[in-house]
């Protein structure tokens, strides 16, 4: 890809989100104002959830893993859609005309106890750092893509901008902001793909059922840039400038045999036309065949299946920076609505990454040498039409995966800064900068040491935990009169420990191996319901500390606004 | 080595909160010193943790909390609480006695003065065998009993049971006074609810006067804003509303000052839609509008700018009205704030008295971090900043 066009991509989003960010305060002098025409609009709204929640993972993981994986991974668009739909049925209407603002407002309001708003506010610190880890690796994956520099930079970058946007006030109008970013997230995927598949019809819409692994279709040089060791199944004659298995090179031909060769970093190997592509050694080489049907390739893949399904469609309601935007609905109807434009919209995105795994898998299968799958999405364009054209077209997707960084990380930032503010620090503009800081160092700082993820998967962790601590909650607090403080807080205990420790063994260690590793990988299957049990078992014999207020809460949460009703007001604290 | 740095973390992520709290419960033992010294202190602690469950009133699930420390401190075996009508609490085994405690308080109840009794019982390990019924007393009206069992009822017992009494006792007049409390903050609130000017009343009738000849449409269209403002202003129900109603409302009045001064007033609004949803209290930003044009255009001839804003910060969201007018003296203004002096203007009703009122109630409500921002200076205008939280239990709008 061309530097310089991929430079300007970054910048121009950049460069456009800190203007907007600072000037974008509509102001107007008016003689006929009518507050009424202000509010927020269900598909403004939608378009801003949209913007807000379509992350790296979802601009660049998803298809990285449908390449490497295959039709198993198609369930990760389908669970981040259909959240949202558990989200609709179960809790968005509720949520909103609780009136609370975050997660731990909930919890508040709902149990009547510091205690429990403690632990959540503790778990949507957790959740957010574990969100914000991958976008941060992700933009250094792009940087690099794009310039070749340090991994670490990517994420320096994107958390400086973060942090300068949100510390000079820069989130002010922000729904607009982010409604925006969906629409531009949109076209930056949907326009080159428009060209790639008539790219592909051109060169005669190859399919992808043959039999074998992927093969490079002509001679093909492929630069390593981080040392890799790969699998190599049939004997093949190539030239290597650089190290490999400890021997140097210097395009000198080598025929690397059957086995595991170790490949240094900065290597280039020239593969002749028809080879087949070597895999990553941790990755099953699979053959186009098993690549296209689901549940074939890893094992214990049916668990990690159902698994992937419970966490992504539980998960999406306990995401703290999805909450705060059904705020800016005026009532629990316009709630709903946002939430069925989100589906489509959403929908409508998801169709796009599969597209592009299935593409890369055809033009770009160096990737499952290096391991930098997720890198497809920006590869593809450059390969597949190539001139300046594609260098645009790379140009539109960089910026466009820029985008998805910042919208999502200023987000969650400015979400997790309030949470941090308020309920660690002791509030107030001071707190809520110093919070700010502190949501961005600790994930920043994790993601230059931990070791690099498929972005998609360590989203899929973030859900992971969110759908075992805050889904309960959500769910039962919303729906059952008899939850009690105590069975709340052992819930949210027990599933963020569980889940937890999950992540710090998958994210540090990397999964065992066997049916422990896909427990550990995917916990959303047994960690969820053990949640909801303790949850339910725990209030069961605490039947006493039922809250008082609950019946009043239930009213609250439960009637529609137009409904005269009684809804409790507002009385002084005892002092 | 992952695997061991994944081991040690979790390891370390588990066991550190619990190490933290052991830790803090030992330091609670800590070294007492002598036998009396720890008595006094057992005695006191086993006290004060009983003491927050009165502090609601004689409730039943509290009562329940209350009775067990009770229990400790009298040292019987079983220890009942009533009210006048039912009992709230048993705690202690042998609970084939609690139906027969009320038929035990009954004389206490009615006359007020501790009382023996004995107990019978078939079970012949049934420790239980006498009884002693103090009355709880608020006000010297009888509010209560508390019932010590026991297989003798020996003085000392009576004498704690008397003692332990009189303690209930002040931790109940507590509650009430409490309770005596919140109410008076309500009424407070209540009483502070900002109150509509009768001079814009008549100036604005005055001005829809003088369009009903020569423009008899937009009189007609003032009179229904008159009408929608003056409905709003009087609604009685709640003590909040949304900030899109209150701004809705401003925009109203905003209209009739137009009206009545044309171009001399001039208003820019700047509202981000995030924080429509925000409940505020009630007319809480019109004392501080009608203050804006009351600066904004008094003493001079060119006219006056007032700019609203509200903008989304974080977890709150602040809203700022500024005037170009003459301002105020910074100390007029810390005075009035505080509520020494309240300055009085030519037109004799106490300008400021709507700022003062709009500080105290949003400092009752939020907390006095809360309270009203003014900056200003004289000849600089003044700028009037509220600070609310978008989230605060048990405000919501209605």
């Amino acid at each position: 890809m061309n530097t310089a066009y991929g430079l300007a991509g970054v910048l121009l989003v950049v460069v456009a989100t800190v203007l907007i960010g600072v000037i974008g305060r509509i102001s107007r002098t008016t003689s006929d104002f009518y507050v009424a025409s202000r509010t927020v609009t269900p598909l403004r709204n939608a378009s801003a959830i949209g913007g807000e929640y379509l992350s790296a993972a979802s601009f660049l993981g998803i298809a990285g893993l449908i390449l490497a994986y295959g039709a198993d991974m198609l369930w990760l668009p389908v669970g981040w859609t259909g959240g949202y739909l558990i989200l609709l049925v179960l809790v968005s209407a509720p949520l909103r005309r609780s009136g609370a603002y975050t997660l731990p407002d909930f919890a508040e309001a709902r149990l009547e106890s510091m205690a429990v708003r403690r632990v959540a506010s503790i778990l949507v610190v957790l959740i957010s750092w574990l969100y914000l880890l991958p976008q941060f690796q992700s933009a250094g994956l792009v940087l690099r893509t794009v310039t070749g520099a340090p991994v670490w930079t990517g994420g320096v970058l994107v958390a400086v901008v973060v942090a300068v946007n949100v510390l000079v006030g820069g989130m002010r109008s922000v729904t607009l902001v982010q409604a925006f970013q969906y629409w531009m997230k949109l076209t930056a995927l949907a326009v080159p793909l428009v060209f790639l598949l008539l790219a592909w019809r051109y060169d005669g819409a190859p399919g992808l059922a043959a039999d074998t692994p992927p093969q490079f279709a002509e001679r093909t040089t492929v630069s390593v840039g981080l040392a890799v060791t790969v699998d190599v199944v049939d004997p093949v004659q190539v030239v290597v400038d650089g190290r490999v298995d400890g021997q140097p090179y210097e395009n000198g031909p080598l025929t690397l045999g059957p086995g595991r060769h170790h490949i240094a970093q900065n290597t280039s190997v020239t593969f002749p036309a028809g080879a087949e592509v070597p895999h990553v050694s941790d990755r099953p080489a699979t053959t186009d065949r098993q690549w296209a049907m689901p549940l074939d390739g890893h094992p214990h893949s049916l668990y990690a299946t159902y698994s992937l399904i419970l966490a992504t469609f539980l998960g999406t309601m306990g995401l703290p920076h999805v909450l705060v935007r059904f705020y800016t609905n005026p009532d629990g109807r316009a709630a709903r609505r946002t939430t069925v434009m989100v589906l489509s919209l959403l929908g409508a995105f998801y169709l796009l990454p599969a597209v592009y795994g299935a593409l890369g898998r055809l033009y770009t299968p160096e990737l499952l040498m290096t391991g930098r799958a997720d890198a497809v999405v920006l590869t593809l364009p450059g390969r597949l039409i190539g001139g300046v054209g594609g260098d645009l077209l790379g140009a539109l997707v960089t910026g466009g995966a820029v985008a998805a960084f910042l919208s999502t990380s200023s987000g969650i930032t400015v979400s997790v800064a309030g949470v941090i503010a308020q309920d660690i620090l002791r509030g107030g503009v001071r707190s809520f900068r110093a919070g700010t800081l502190l949501a961005l160092v600790v994930p920043l700082a994790l993601a230059i040491a931990a070791r690099a993820l498929p972005v998609a998967d360590v989203v899929g962790l973030a859900f992971a935990v969110a759908a075992s601590t805050f889904c309960p909650l959500l769910v039962l607090g919303v729906w059952w009169r008899r939850l009690t403080v105590p069975g709340a807080l052992a819930g949210l205990i027990a599933g963020g420990v569980l889940a937890g420790t999950a992540v710090i063994v998958t994210i540090a260690a990397g999964p065992p191996e066997g049916l422990l590793g896909a427990l550990l990988a995917e916990p959303a299957a047994w960690s969820v319901p053990t949640a909801f049990a303790t949850m339910i078992v725990v209030s069961l014999c605490t039947p006493g500390r039922v809250p008082r207020g609950v019946a009043r809460m239930m009213v609250r949460l439960h009637t529609p606004e137009s409904l005269a009703v009684d809804r409790g007001t507002w009385r002084p604290k005892r002092v | 080595m992952n695997v061991v740095i994944a081991v040690v973390a979790t390891l370390l992520v588990t066991w550190i909160p619990a190490l933290v709290w052991w830790r803090r419960q030992q330091g609670r033992g800590g070294d007492l010193g002598g036998p009396a010294r720890r008595a006094t202190f057992e005695t006191l602690h086993t006290a004060s943790r009983a003491a927050p469950a009165f502090r609601a009133g004689l409730t039943e699930q509290d009562a329940q909390k209350a009775a067990r420390h009770l229990r400790v401190l009298l040292d019987c075996p079983a220890l009942a609480i009533t009210d006048r009508e039912r009992l709230l609490a048993w705690d202690g085994e042998h609970e084939h006695h609690a139906e027969e405690v009320l038929g035990h308080a009954g004389v206490t109840l009615e006359n007020g003065r501790t009382q023996v009794h004995d107990v019978a019982c078939d079970l012949l390990d049934c420790p239980i065998r006498r009884v002693v019924v103090v009355p709880l007393a608020t006000d010297d009206r009888v509010v209560g009993s508390l019932a010590a069992y026991g297989e003798d009822t020996p003085a000392g017992l009576i004498r704690a049971a008397e003692e332990v009494a009189q303690w209930v006792d002040a931790q109940l007049e507590l509650a009430e006074l409490d309770h005596s409390r919140t109410l008076l903050m309500e009424a407070e609130m209540r009483a502070l609810r900002a109150q509509i000017s009768p001079h814009f009343i008549y100036n604005s009738l005055t001005t829809i006067a003088s369009f009903v000849r020569s423009d008899p449409e937009r009189a007609r269209e003032l009179l229904l804003e008159f009408a929608g403002f003056t409905r709003y202003s009087f609604r009685r129900h709640g003590d909040f509303t949304t900030l899109a109603e209150e701004l809705r409302s401003i925009d109203r009045y905003l209209l009739l000052q137009r009206a009545r001064f044309g171009e001399q007033l001039r208003v820019t609004l700047r509202i981000a839609p995030e924080v429509l949803p925000v409940a505020v209290p009630f007319l809480c930003l019109q004392p501080l509008v009608e203050n804006a044009v009351r600066h904004g255009l008094q003493d001079r001839s060119e006219p006056g700018l007032i700019t609203i804003v509200a903008e989304d910060a974080g977890s709150d969201c602040l809203i700022s009205v500024e005037d170009d007018g003459i301002g105020m003296d910074p100390e007029d203004v810390r005075r009035l704030l505080s509520g020494d002096v309240r300055p009085l203007t030519d037109d004799g009703d106490a300008a400021g008295i709507g700022l003062a009122n709009v500080d105290d109630r949003l400092r009752q409500v939020y907390g006095p971090e809360y309270g009203l921002a003014v900056e200003t200076g004289p000849g600089a205008g003044t700028k009037v900043i509220v600070r609310v939280p978008k989230y605060r239990p048990g405000v919501t709008a209605s």
